[in-house]
């Protein structure tokens, strides 16, 4: 038997970029909580995402899930060195930005403020998107995490040679490139497997 | 060469600079290895068989404008004329993105209006209508991920994707333009460097 979408209960949609907390509303039905196997259990990593419409979607490939989780958990919360966190945080946000990811947006611009304590930078992007004027090093990293978003990817050696220029390391400009590319993979499920709606 | 296939793409060898910057984050660069592998040679194959998701890996690829990393997935395709029916699909359905709409409301004005793309049909039916149907989604999780809706999902289960193949063919097209933007972001850097 064919399979049907769900269709969200009423709702109000956000209409703009927001630091506000949203709820996200599946398209496709997740595994129900106390129908998780064990291994859809252990692809969750983290038992209080077995409350989350999302990861419940996901667990349906665990293994991919578990995977996706490690590479996300280690390019955003890994210290040693790099960028810091605050600004792989901002590379999230600016790739969410371009891609149009309204809720991943929200989440990354919260922690970028959280990290960064710079509110009114933050606001700016999310209102003007990636080309507005902060700062030259975040200019740089929201610039650089732009062209590697848009396809034909646009990064090249003259992002490199800026990035060196506002005092990115060889790690650094690693982790910019892993954090940018990361939110390609991220936005493209939460835009595509569901909507974002206002509390 | 290294095993890892992002490496092995991006070129960076053992014991180059690169690799030595890549190490440190171990776990990001192995568990992007565990995503690869659990996408191409999964433990329990599940609904999608392995030639689709090569096919549909190469077509994310060539639409990218990546004909090696096109030719990585591809290559393993034993269908050559299906692989080359791939490349003319991707070759018709390359865009410029992200594009797309947003809700209405102050957004609007950054609205990008630019094309659905949907196969020949002589391409389609030497992709078959599973593969014809997850090419016509992998273009618009490609170039215009913010025009999503239930209708697109609802056209993959018609053509016989069930919940949990969408979400495998989901989890395979976002890992692809991660993966693809890593690479490329590495050569560019290897290069500078």
């Amino acid at each position: 038997m064919t399979e049907s979408v769900l269709t969200p209960p009423p709702h109000t949609v956000p209409v703009v970029f927001t630091r506000e907390m949203l709820d996200w509303l599946p398209w496709l039905a997740p595994v129900p909580e106390e129908e998780l196997t064990q291994r859809q259990r252990d692809g969750l990593k983290d038992p209080s995402r077995a409350k989350s419409p999302y990861f419940r979607l996901l667990a349906r490939d665990p293994d991919v899930l578990a995977a996706r989780t490690r590479t996300d958990k280690d390019i955003f919360y890994n210290t040693d060195g790099g960028l810091p966190r605050a600004e792989r945080e901002l590379a999230a946000a600016a790739a969410s930005r371009v891609n149009g990811c309204i809720y991943c947006a929200s989440v990354h611009a919260r922690f970028a403020v959280t990290y960064s304590k710079r509110e009114a930078d933050v606001d700016r992007l999310l209102a003007e998107g990636v080309g507005t004027a902060l700062d030259p090093r975040w200019d740089a990293l929201v610039a650089a995490a732009a062209a590697l978003t848009v396809t034909p990817i646009a990064f090249g050696p003259a992002h490199v040679a800026k990035l060196r220029e506002v005092g990115l390391d060889d790690y650094a400009i690693v982790d910019l490139i892993n954090s940018a590319a990361f939110f390609n993979w991220a936005n493209r499920l939460m835009l595509s497997l569901g909507e974002p709606a206002s509390p | 060469m290294s095993d890892d296939v992002i490496d092995r793409l991006a070129g960076i060898a053992p014991g180059s600079p690169l690799d030595t910057v890549r190490a440190r984050r171990s776990e990001a660069r192995s568990q992007a290895q565990a995503s690869y592998e659990a996408l191409f040679a999964p433990v329990e194959p599940g609904g999608v068989a392995a030639a689709e998701r090569f096919a549909l890996a190469g077509f994310v690829a060539a639409v990218h404008g990546q004909p090696e990393i096109a030719a990585h997935y591809l290559d393993q395709l034993a269908d050559k004329a299906l692989a080359d029916v791939v490349r003319e699909a991707a070759a018709d359905a390359a865009e410029r993105g992200p594009y797309g709409h947003f809700p209405a409301g102050p957004l609007s004005r950054e609205d990008a209006p630019g094309p659905s793309w949907h196969p020949s049909e002589a391409v389609a039916a030497v992709l078959g209508r599973r593969v014809a149907a997850g090419a016509v989604h992998a273009h618009m999780l490609v170039f215009h991920p913010r025009d999503s809706a239930p209708a697109p999902l609802q056209a993959l289960l018609d053509a016989g994707w069930t919940t949990t193949d969408i979400v495998t063919l989901s989890q395979l097209v976002a890992f692809l333009s991660f993966q693809i933007r890593v690479v490329a972001g590495l050569r560019v850097f290897a290069a500078a460097m």
